[in-house]
């Protein structure tokens, strides 16, 4: 596994430790290997969305599991991340009913509006925009993630409304 | 106005808490299931007729009745909330409103199986929703409906929830067990069953959230009543989840033998088109199932009333049906491009392969660019045939059903819409520049290739 140039400080404070044992206390002892991807989002949401392989090393020596069991685990499932990300991530549902309304349209608003393309964070790290598929929100198209929430019914205007909120702190991405 | 069973109570102030759900009736088929022998809570779901609502159709009194009793291991219950296919959100609205439902279900089902220990899988962008549920089964935890010795019975159970990470694949209940144990989303060959071999290769069993929700009001109701609801082998009621255009997108309950026409039309439920634009096509249930065009939506092939049941949406195999699934209804107008539609049902599937198999794995991709070329105007006129062709060699060949669900709405697609593909191909300008989702209607498509044929 290549050992990536993004450096991040890993802090697994008393609470985080707490709650993991809390977590894999949900599955018989001989087990823990069932936790990890509860723990593994734990551990992303505390460590600013993104999972280094340091980090993931450590949640390895925490579960007592192989590295390589955590490592196969992040690089399967999308919601976990590999690098650095922008600290608000728009992850718009480009799946066809987001599209029937229009959801094409507006990431390529969205982008103009950061100065970004698909993928790419803005300059400030504040900033990303994914295009991700089907989050389950078919009916209040189109839509988009941010954080643990659902933003939905979409346009220009909430787009606009939302970046400002960002820009001025106004916007919980967990549900604590 | 049709009965509701999952959802009439869907309106009641407060609902989601455990105290106005307890004072509205709730929890009563626990304490009537713990004074019955697990077989005959059982026999009752047995006798419902209810059939999982994740998609495949299959009894579940019947799927119950498979779990291995004798191997003397440790059973469980595994609720699958992974719902990730486009089109269907009924899950959530269910998990969210009235989480109490579930876990009551959930309480109820683990009794009949013999389930100690149980699960409810929820897929991970539906984290504010695992929080719902952790926090309604602490409620019902405190309030002695689980844990040690339930209502004085004897009986324990433990009860989590389990996120998930994104994976589609983590619907299909193998991949999901795998997932379950900490591991990539990679389905197992069957057999042997989860019936049999399951979580930790114990006996388990796995249903849907839509599935351990009627359980309730089964025990409350009895199988028999619940018999009585619907039509023929498609009993009870169904969650639809409707998108698309249309005037009132949403989830629904509706019973089972309602006509398409009158769902689709009646100020109940859809309300009709939106924008007032014609019907083009519709996915009945779900992004895998096929795609059916206008003359057969609302009557078969045979000219029968075309009926929300799983005997009715199939009617003539794949030729001139679709299935019920898991009840995404997806509705298109005379201006949606089916190509791109379809293009983008493939990037889907494509994305969401675990690659284990190479039929999946490449054939998904296969699909994914071959579309991706005739929609954007460089397509030749063998890519058609091409598609038919990579569709047919996916479809079966696979261990997991993710394969033919990649396959069926490609072949669909080719099969009542073959003029929109060849017009992509011979009018390649025609679509350059257009707005993304948004083509000509069909008829003007299907006069201009028969013209050109001409």
């Amino acid at each position: 596994m290549e050992r990536t140039h993004y450096k991040q400080d890993i802090n697994i404070t008393p609470e985080l430790s707490s709650r993991i044992e809390e977590l894999c206390s949900h599955y018989p002892a001989d087990k823990r290997k069932s936790a990890l991807l509860p723990v593994l989002h734990e551990v992303q949401d505390a460590h600013d969305n993104w999972l280094s392989i340091e980090l993931q090393d450590k949640v390895a020596e925490i579960i007592g599991i192989k590295p390589v069991e955590v490592y196969e685990v992040v690089s399967f499932y999308t919601m976990y991340n590999q690098r650095p990300i922008g600290k608000f991530m728009f992850e718009f549902c480009q799946t066809s009913p987001c599209c029937l309304n229009g959801v094409e349209n507006l990431m390529d608003y969205t982008c103009s509006k950061l100065g970004v393309k698909v993928g790419e964070p803005t300059a400030d790290g504040m900033f990303e925009v994914r295009g991700v598929e089907c989050l389950g929100a078919c009916g209040y198209a189109p839509m988009m993630q941010l954080g643990d929430f659902y933003l939905e019914h979409l346009n220009e205007e909430k787009i606009d409304q939302l970046i400002v909120d960002c820009r001025d702190n106004k916007i919980t991405l967990h549900d604590k | 106005m049709s009965q509701k069973i999952l959802l009439d109570k869907i309106n009641v102030p407060g609902i989601k808490t455990y105290e106005v759900y307890r004072r509205e009736g709730g929890y009563a088929s626990v304490e009537k299931a713990l004074k019955m022998t697990p077989d005959e809570v059982v026999e009752e779901v047995k006798t419902s007729g209810l059939r999982g609502r994740g998609g495949a159709g299959f009894p579940a009194g019947m799927k119950w009745s498979f779990i291995d009793k004798k191997s003397g291991k440790p059973r469980h219950l595994v609720c699958n909330a992974d719902e990730s296919e486009p089109g269907t959100f009924k899950d959530r609205f269910l998990m969210e409103y009235i989480p109490h439902l579930l876990i009551e279900g959930m309480i109820t089902s683990s009794y009949a199986l013999g389930a100690n220990l149980s699960y409810i899988y929820i897929r991970g962008e539906y984290m504010w929703v695992y929080k719902i549920l952790e926090r309604a089964i602490a409620e019902a935890k405190n309030a002695g409906w689980l844990g040690k010795n339930i209502q004085g019975s004897g009986y324990d159970l433990d009860l989590y929830v389990h996120c998930g990470a994104g994976a589609y694949i983590c619907g299909e209940e193998t991949a999901l067990i795998e997932s379950l144990e900490g591991k990539r989303g990679n389905p197992r060959i069957k057999p042997p069953f989860p019936a049999v071999s399951g979580l930790w290769a114990n006996p388990t069993v796995v249903n849907n959230v839509e599935t351990i929700a009627a359980v309730p009001w089964i025990v409350n109701n009895s199988g028999a009543e619940y018999a009585k609801i619907g039509i023929g082998r498609s009993t009870g009621t169904k969650l639809i989840s409707a998108s698309g255009h249309i005037k009132n997108p949403g989830v629904y309950e509706i019973e089972l033998g309602l006509s398409v026409y009158e769902f689709m039309n009646s100020d109940e439920y859809l309300g009709g088109m939106s924008s007032d634009r014609p019907l083009k096509a519709f996915v009945p249930g779900g992004s895998s199932v096929p795609v059916l065009p206008a003359n057969l939506i609302y009557k078969t092939a045979n000219g029968e009333d075309r009926l929300m049941t799983y005997e009715s949406l199939s009617d003539g195999g794949f030729a001139t049906g679709s299935m019920l699934g898991s009840g995404g209804f997806i509705v298109y107008n005379d201006t949606s491009c089916i190509v791109r539609n379809t293009w983008n049902f493939s990037r889907f599937y494509h994305h969401e392969s675990c690659g284990q198999c190479s039929p999946c794995r490449e054939g998904t991709g296969w699909l994914e660019k071959v579309l991706h070329r005739i929609e954007t105007g460089t397509g030749r006129e063998e890519d058609i045939d091409l598609l038919w062709d990579i569709q047919s060699k996916i479809e079966g060949n696979t261990i997991c059903p993710l394969g033919d669900a990649a396959a069926w709405p490609v072949a669909a697609a080719i099969r009542h819409f073959r003029e929109e593909f060849e017009y992509h191909v011979r009018f390649p300008e025609k679509i350059k520049n257009r707005d993304h989702f948004v083509t000509e209607p069909f008829e003007q498509v299907k006069h201009l290739v028969s013209k050109e044929l001409i």
